[in-house]
């Protein structure tokens, strides 16, 4: 009885709005590749991470107050008196912390295993631009705590801009709305903090897996799931059902429905990961200084810098990179190539071979090398520049940049193991 | 993708280690050893603060009643004796100083100390308060090896007495203090995990609540892991 | 669900599991962000109680108190008016405050824990207009009663124990709030007796 009333339900929806064909396309009859590894936990988790700050974030904007005069106290009053504020600041503040090291080892993944490659290009583009905006919406939220580094972090971010020829000064007068950073600049901040990025967020993130779910998931192999139409047996095809916009235009093998099968899984991996992030909610919420930095705790003062200035950790890698270049102008332009080179990847990589499992034990060594240095450039964006820490910095950006040059050149020609037709396991 | 794995250990190892050794830099700290969980030291703490602290560094994001209600001081108990500024019970833990003279008595107004265990550390406020020594260029004829130049006299010097500081930067024991050394290193102590208690009220009760979750976690990934594994029995 | 006919009890068993064990999650995570909304220390601070010297306040005068952003009405009633209550019952609309516009201890003919003093929410329970106190000149509203409240915005009329009179729009008696004495000069609003005494 029930069980018919629902049916009826779905059925009336159905009729006006797609909504069981849209769960079947892309969840139960989503064809997945069957050997989806650890790996692919990252994507799931990135969008756990994110309900997460949206979350959060609005429960938080309900008490803090973005004025200079305001800032700071409102944060304390959500730590101190509001009822579970100091729950949520800190669900909000790791959760920043965690988006990141989720994204980064989203990109080790896509990176090791070739998922930028044709025809997943616009997909990896995407990509990107939601790592772009993640890192302008975690800057402008970093300034809205209004503490020392929160005032001098932003400082140094928005006088890079300076750095644009002939505008430069106007340039970084109009960003900051004021001589000094000041509540105005706090203001428009936190407008775009929690409006106008999460929204450009949530856009990308919609049409990352729209693209996503166009080209259809890469895995460990590298091998597609999707033949061509009428090239494979039907005993030889995957036995699972799948929606009619994937099977008729392909067969499908070594595949199985996203839903249940990854949804039980990443159940699975969003414990696991909760299991961390959590232990590290709960009994380490500062995260040694780099979730939250000790100068934080201390009111902006414009007249008092702290003794050394590091932006949060996950700007880190880039921040080296301007840094240990000689010239201000050299250094900017450095950062910034840094982030385009990542948009360039599929066409730096000139292979046809995708998985590292299946290439050449130079490009094996070329996506080590690359991970060192950038784990090396985060690390000493963290530390005081002492000349040591600049030349190490200076040959990890070499070898960060080295990296895309190498592939250029070895992908073209490389001597790739052959890669089987079907996912063997 | 060991290799991968490896790499990341590697990288990460890296930055631990090296940040050790950069946040050990400068002076060395003694450990505080504060317990929060003990509230005779506490409460100590907190009545130490009011009778030197107080009257120069405000605690502007801490409540009394707040205070009472952690530390298991009965209110009434607490207005009595904890409170000399009439303010209201639910009020922020606040003086009567005037910044901008301040300023001018001191070189800068005298920082609120709500956040000074987080800024700084309780192992920072314990040594510091534990390293003042004479030096007669000074104003208030003391100096620091702490915080060097600092604009602030020995509140506590009654009690502890005087150092003096040798040319390798040593500070000898204090002397002719109404405490002995051991004394004024509980009364600082008591103080210290006072300063970090108001740093976050809520530590405890955060850890507390952390067991918590933890346990859930462990029982929901386990129900997770069979189920995951029921379903992949389907795939070959 | 499963795309394969797979059907036995132990993945049904586990789907619900899961189901129960992740819900209890769910609901736990709702906690912080329902409970956030609660008043925070600085409304339960702003919102407390408020000390009243009632000793100062002469036979018949009205002091205002503001407690929780509302105005609180403290008279001390003379004894004519004190006697002069019983006299207009068949005029009120709940003479014996059956409604419960005043805590338990304050259900009686004075509406009041000691019946000199009066201690009401200066809020007309017609549409929350301050009701204005007419000491002496009541009697152009009501006749024969000499004292008591005249809502100005819609003329609702309240004798001097806040009890509303027949034919006005206020539908009910003028609300006594929680309040207590604390020694016999000092009167606390916002706190009933019982508590007073157990916080003492």
């Amino acid at each position: 009885m029930l069980m018919k009333l629902c049916t009826d339900f779905m059925g009336w929806i159905d009729k006006r709005l797609p909504v069981t064909d849209a769960w079947n396309k892309h969840l139960a009859q989503y064809p997945a590749p069957k050997n989806f590894n650890f790996w692919y936990f990252f994507g799931s988790l990135a969008m756990l991470v994110l309900v997460n700050q949206i979350l959060t974030g609005i429960w938080l904007t309900m008490n803090y107050e973005p004025s200079g005069d305001g800032a700071f106290a409102s944060i304390e009053y959500i730590m101190r008196d509001v009822d579970y504020g100091w729950l949520l600041r800190y669900m909000h503040s790791t959760g920043a912390s965690a988006f990141f090291i989720v994204v980064y080892l989203h990109m080790v993944r896509g990176l090791m295993y070739g998922s930028y490659q044709k025809p997943r290009e616009l997909l990896w583009i995407f990509g990107m631009l939601i790592f772009l905006v993640l890192m302008a919406e975690a800057f402008m939220g970093y300034l809205l705590p209004w503490g020392n580094m929160s005032y001098w972090g932003a400082q140094v971010i928005i006088s890079i801009f300076g750095l644009v020829p002939i505008i430069g000064d106007d340039l970084t007068l109009w960003i900051r709305g004021d001589y000094v950073i000041s509540g105005a600049t706090l203001n428009r901040f936190f407008a775009l903090h929690v409006i106008a990025m999460p929204l450009v967020l949530v856009i990308l993130v919609f049409l990352h897996i729209l693209a996503l779910h166009e080209v259809g998931s890469n895995n460990p192999e590298g091998i597609d799931v999707k033949k061509k139409k009428g090239s494979i047996k039907p005993e030889d095809q995957s036995k699972f059902k799948f929606h009619k916009q994937y099977t008729d235009k392909y067969d499908i093998v070594d595949a199985i429905p996203f839903h249940p099968y990854y949804s039980v899984k990443d159940i699975m991996g969003v414990a696991g990961f909760l299991i961390l992030f959590c232990w590290v909610l709960f009994f380490a919420p500062e995260g040694g200084g780099y979730f939250m930095e000790a100068p934080n705790f201390t009111p902006a003062n414009g007249l008092k810098t702290p003794e050394h200035i590091a932006p949060v950790w996950y700007f880190g890698p880039f921040y080296t990179i301007l840094r240990v270049i000689p010239n201000a102008m050299l250094g900017a332009i450095g950062m910034f190539s840094a982030i385009i080179v990542l948009f360039l990847l599929p066409w730096f990589d000139r292979g046809t071979v995708k998985s590292v499992r299946y290439r050449s034990k130079l490009h094996l060594f070329n996506l080590i090398q690359f991970s060192i240095c950038f784990v090396v450039l985060g690390a000493l964006g963290t530390l005081p520049a002492t000349p040591t820490a600049n030349m190490i910095g200076a040959i990890a950006s070499f070898g960060y940049f080295g990296f895309f040059v190498a592939l250029w050149f070895y992908s073209k020609n490389e001597k790739c193991k052959p890669v089987p037709e079907r996912i063997s396991h | 993708m060991k290799q991968f794995i490896k790499a990341l250990a590697f990288g990460l190892a890296t930055i631990v280690s090296v940040s050790a050794l950069a946040s050990s830099g400068g002076v060395h700290l003694d450990h505080a050893n504060n317990d929060l969980t003990d509230k005779e030291s506490l409460k100590k703490g907190f009545k130490t603060y009011i009778n030197y602290c107080l009257g120069c560094h405000q605690l502007q994001y801490q409540r009394y009643n707040r205070t009472f209600k952690d530390l298991g001081i009965d209110e009434a108990d607490g207005v009595a004796n904890y409170m000399y500024t009439g303010d209201k019970v639910g009020g922020h833990i606040l003086n009567a100083m005037p910044k901008k003279e301040a300023a001018k008595w001191f070189g800068s107004a005298p920082p609120d100390l709500t956040l000074e265990a987080r800024f700084r550390s309780p192992d920072w406020i314990y040594t510091y308060l534990r390293s003042f020594y004479m030096d007669e260029n000074r104003p208030f004829g003391v100096n620091n090896s702490v915080f060097k130049d600092v604009g602030m006299p020995h509140v506590l010097q009654d009690l502890q007495g005087v150092s003096s500081i040798d040319e390798h930067g040593n500070v000898s024991p204090a002397m002719g203090g109404t405490l002995t050394v051991e004394e004024y290193d509980v009364l600082v102590r008591d103080l210290t995990n006072f300063l970090e208690y108001v740093g976050e009220p809520n530590k405890l009760e955060r850890e507390a609540m952390g067991v918590n979750v933890l346990i859930y976690l462990f029982i929901f990934f386990i129900v997770a892991y069979f189920l995951k594994r029921e379903f992949w029995k389907d795939v070959h | 669900m499963s795309n394969v006919p797979v059907n036995n009890g132990r993945r049904r068993f586990l789907t619900a599991a899961t189901v129960v064990v992740g819900g209890v999650g769910v609901a736990g995570v709702a906690v912080p962000f329902i409970g956030s909304w609660n008043p925070s220390a600085r409304a339960k601070a702003a919102g407390a109680p408020v000390e009243v010297n009632v000793s100062k306040i002469e036979p018949g005068q009205l002091i205002r108190a503001e407690w929780r952003g509302k105005p609180v009405y403290v008279v001390r009633r003379t004894k004519e008016t004190l006697d002069g209550l019983a006299k207009h019952d068949d005029q009120l609309r709940d003479p014996n405050s059956e409604k419960a516009q005043q805590p338990s201890y304050a259900t009686n003919a004075y509406r009041s824990i000691k019946p000199e003093f009066l201690v009401a929410l200066g809020v007309c329970t017609h549409l929350g207009c301050a009701p204005t106190h007419h000491g002496g000149d009541f009697d152009q509203f009501v006749d024969g009663v000499s004292n008591g409240f005249f809502c100005p915005c819609h003329g609702s009329k309240f004798d001097m124990a806040g009890r509303v009179f027949q034919g006005v729009p206020a539908p009910l008696n003028l609300v006594v709030p929680e309040h207590s004495f604390s020694s016999d000069d000092t009167l606390l609003i916002g706190v009933s007796p019982d508590a007073n005494k157990g916080e003492a």
